[in-house]
């Protein structure tokens, strides 16, 4: 391929990444014990939750559709988990397919009502978080329960005693998702998202796409759920309030169109990590936390206004709208 | 003829939306190896019968019989099991993947492990299109939301080729086509017929109907009218089945002489990007000027710029008293301009498609019918009945959403509104594109008597018969530049063919 290609098939992710960096730089550079391996697990475990729920809405909105009940369904999760994972090992992993199987299910409902029942996505996974949430609540109405401190040990610890596990959990999420878009299914996903109506003229079984999307997403967030878990040994249905929003703006960052049909999970991961790591260097400087979102907001509106600046370089107004 | 025995077979069929029959008890019949043209005005049903053998729409009544076998589809996913594919003249193609992919969308190539092999997925698309014979300068790996418009229909047509059918559908495939790719992809049908395939062809181009259909069968009103070999009816006899009435003559008397009064626009040296290398050209008021030549040499791009739409344009052009353009679409509604354009797509530029066909109408003029701020009822009423009553737009309700109306009359809101602004220069693109020959006659008719009032009328087409029939100059364009002025005895479709391969005005040698 041509060497130019990559700048203009994947600038947008080049740019969350660089973004990044810069911030990156930055927090090793204020941070009290600098660039440490403790440091860095700390900083990726505090990143992985947001990172594996932003690939989830990453799914979602290449399929055009948006999931705003993804905060909630990895609260309800992370309820399950700290109800289910924990005991023996069997016990364990009998935990950990529940806690999937409950995401996939949440989001196949949310695949189902939009694609079924025809109902725009926003309004309808908007309702289904908030059932959702209640669930969490009636699963866990105060914060508590129990999950494998060995387990969680292993997850948020360093693998091999070089790497953060967290790190390779963001790896891992990434490795997943690539098969799937070489699938036809994840084919059929973009081309869903990128025109619907051309998927379907194709033959392509838009419903299954975007019922397919949808219930992915809810994989990832269970996985979020899952890690929060590992993180804080307890399960907590408040959690998900600003992991959606979150999710979106990291999604957004990461250069994915919300308008559908084009757009990167490894993006979106940076984006998950920029988000982060702003909030990682604030309490660093020793700025208010209390600013965090006016910081958030404003490298998201950075972020958006590049992706815009190719609107500048149009010569032709009508393609302006394009 | 073919084979005698039915290959695709229609017994009965019967669609109707609301009171309104689609398809009326339709009996049809075609025969493998043939082309088979199906021809009719909008709304006779053409579409919603192509659209039942692809399984989109499902038809009340009756049967459909391939080889003798009945079909039962849900969707165009059935349709390609059974061999029938169509190219539809809404593209189907997906912009944000590129063209290898859009070509093997349905049935990609798949690596043992079930993922896509993208290599065997480019070379097989390369080979398509090298099979094909046309559209060889596609980079397969190029997006396809990067191509030209007339490339993506090589792409769309490539996409069902690839799928090799035994019944392949064209509803106005051709029409986005450069002239220079329409004669191998003609050609490619030919080759598909004799290789076996039934080729279904929904055209409005007259000439290529004749070119390439061994039969052809007429609709009328969602009705069969009547199947016959091609060339065994005379133009206007066909003409005369599609509408149900005689046809006078298609186009309306040209003025005949140039107007006397000086040039309402004039341009020299109009240049833009690498699009428009030098333009000059000037219209009079009472006179229509046309635009022809391939697809893609910049004709687009002048009106564009005529209407400030394009930034940064350069060289001398003068608008009615002004030396400059305007300043994008509403630049052209202040009193010194008085530009509109009618832009090329109805559906994205042109239409509010969920609004009523009132708030269309009115969109442009809002603050004139708004004397104190607030739209006047009576008056925008007033003006939207003047509007229905002048281009006797077919409405039962100007309440109705636009997206109601069949595509002619859809056509005819947009003149109607950009008319309203009461311009001194009207700019059109490809007007009549894919409506059928009665608005078509319609619109020639309104465009002329729109001239004679004294409106100066400037616009591009792809087809040939317009700017012979209905222009009084046409300017054919070549590589950003104008080649050539006909009018008159110099208005020939030989004349016009061979400007627009640069060949020259008064070539020898017969271009075919």
């Amino acid at each position: 391929m041509r060497s130019s290609g990559i700048f203009k098939t994947q600038g947008r992710t080049l740019f969350a990444w660089g973004v990044f960096a810069i911030l990156m730089g930055v927090f090793l550079s204020v941070h009290p014990r600098g660039a440490s391996l403790g440091v860095f697990t700390t900083w990726s475990n505090q990143c992985a939750a947001l990172a594996l729920l932003a690939v989830g809405q990453t799914i979602v909105v290449l399929s055009k559709g948006i999931d705003l009940s993804i905060g909630p369904i990895m609260a309800l999760a992370n309820c399950i988990a700290s109800h289910l994972v924990n005991g023996s090992p069997s016990e364990i992993a009998f935990g950990v397919v529940i806690v999937i199987a409950t995401g996939a299910i949440c989001g196949l409902i949310n695949g189902l009502v939009v694609v079924v029942g025809k109902l725009q996505a926003i309004i309808a996974t908007l309702a289904a978080g908030a059932i959702f949430t209640g669930l969490a609540l009636l699963v866990r109405p105060i914060p508590g329960g129990d999950i494998s401190v060995g387990l969680s040990d292993a997850m948020t610890m360093e693998a091999f005693g070089v790497v953060p596990s967290a790190v390779l959990v963001m790896l891992g999420a990434v490795a997943l998702w690539y098969p799937i878009r070489r699938h036809p299914i994840g084919r059929s996903i973009i081309a869903v998202g990128s025109s619907e109506a051309a998927a379907e003229a194709s033959g392509l079984n838009v419903a299954r796409a975007k019922i397919a999307a949808y219930a992915l997403g809810g994989v990832f967030a269970a996985l979020g759920g899952l890690f929060i878990g590992f993180q804080t040994l307890s399960g907590d249905p408040s959690i998900g309030l600003t992991y959606t929003l979150n999710s979106i703006a990291a999604v957004v960052i990461g250069g994915t169109m919300l308008t559908g049909g084009a757009g990167s999970v490894v993006g979106s991961i940076a984006g998950a990590l920029v988000l982060r790591t702003i909030g990682s260097l604030i309490f660093f400087i020793g700025l208010q936390p209390l600013a965090q979102p006016l910081f958030e907001g404003t490298v998201l509106l950075i972020a958006v206004s590049f992706g815009a600046t190719r609107l500048l370089k149009i010569k032709n107004r009508m393609e302006v709208f394009q | 003829m073919p084979e005698t025995s039915a290959f695709l077979k229609l017994d009965g069929i019967s669609k109707h939306y609301g009171g309104v029959f689609a398809l009326n008890n339709v009996h049809f019949e075609a025969s493998k190896a043939s082309i088979h043209a199906i021809l009719g005005e909008n709304g006779a049903g053409k579409s919603t019968l192509m659209k039942s053998l692809v399984g989109v729409v499902h038809p009340e009544e009756g049967s459909i019989l391939l080889e003798g076998q009945r079909l039962r589809m849900s969707g165009s996913g059935d349709a390609a099991e059974h061999g029938i594919v169509c190219i539809f003249q809404e593209l189907s193609i997906v912009p944000d993947l590129n063209v290898a992919a859009n070509i093997c969308l349905a049935d990609p190539p798949r690596t043992r492990l079930g993922l896509i092999d993208r290599k065997k997925q480019a070379r097989l698309a390369r080979e398509t299109l090298q099979d094909m014979g046309v559209g060889l300068d596609i980079d397969v790996h190029s997006k396809v939301a990067d191509l030209p418009l007339s490339k993506r229909q090589i792409v769309e047509i490539a996409k069902a080729v690839i799928r090799k059918p035994k019944v392949l559908i064209l509803d106005e495939a051709t029409s986005a086509l450069t002239a220079a790719d329409v004669e191998p992809v003609m050609a490619l049908l030919r080759r598909l017929r004799d290789e076996g395939t039934l080729i279904l062809f929904i055209s409005h181009r007259m000439h290529e109907v004749e070119a390439l259909a061994d039969t052809c069968s007429v609709f009328r009103n969602g009705e069969h009218v009547e199947t016959f070999a091609t060339g065994s009816r005379s133009d206007e006899e066909i003409v005369q089945m599609m509408i149900g009435k005689p046809l006078s003559q298609i186009f309306p008397e040209k003025a005949g002489e140039t107007p006397e009064a000086p040039p309402y626009l004039e341009t020299s040296g109009l240049s833009w990007n690498d699009k428009l290398k030098g333009v000059d050209l000037d219209v009079r008021p009472c006179e229509i000027v046309g635009l022809g030549g391939l697809d893609g040499q910049g004709q687009q791009e002048v009106l564009q710029a005529l209407a400030g739409v394009l930034r940064g344009v350069a060289g001398h052009i003068r608008i009615g008293e002004q030396t400059e353009v305007p300043n994008g679409p509403r630049g052209g509604l202040t009193e010194g301009y008085r530009v509109a354009l009618v832009p090329e797509d109805r559906k994205t530029g042109g239409l509010f498609l969920p609004q009523s066909i009132a708030n269309n109408l009115t969109a442009p003029i809002l603050e004139r019918i708004s004397p104190r701020g607030v739209v006047s009822g009576s008056e925008e009423h007033a003006r939207i009945d003047e509007m229905i009553r002048t281009l006797q737009i077919k409405v039962s309700s100007a309440d109705l959403a636009v997206s109601t109306l069949s595509g002619g009359n859809q056509q005819k809101v947009v003149i109607a509104k950009w008319l309203a602004t009461k311009p001194k220069l009207l700019l059109l693109i490809d007007p009549t594109r894919g409506i059928d020959v009665g608005t078509k006659q319609e619109i020639y008719r309104l465009l002329r008597d729109l001239a004679n009032d004294g409106l100066a009328i400037l616009f591009y087409t792809t087809d040939y018969d317009e700017l012979i029939g209905l222009c009084d100059r046409a300017l054919v364009m070549y590589d950003g530049r104008i080649n050539a002025e006909l009018s008159g005895d110099q208005l020939t479709e030989q004349n016009i063919l061979s400007s627009a391969l640069n060949m020259g005005v008064g070539a020898e040698e017969r271009v075919s």
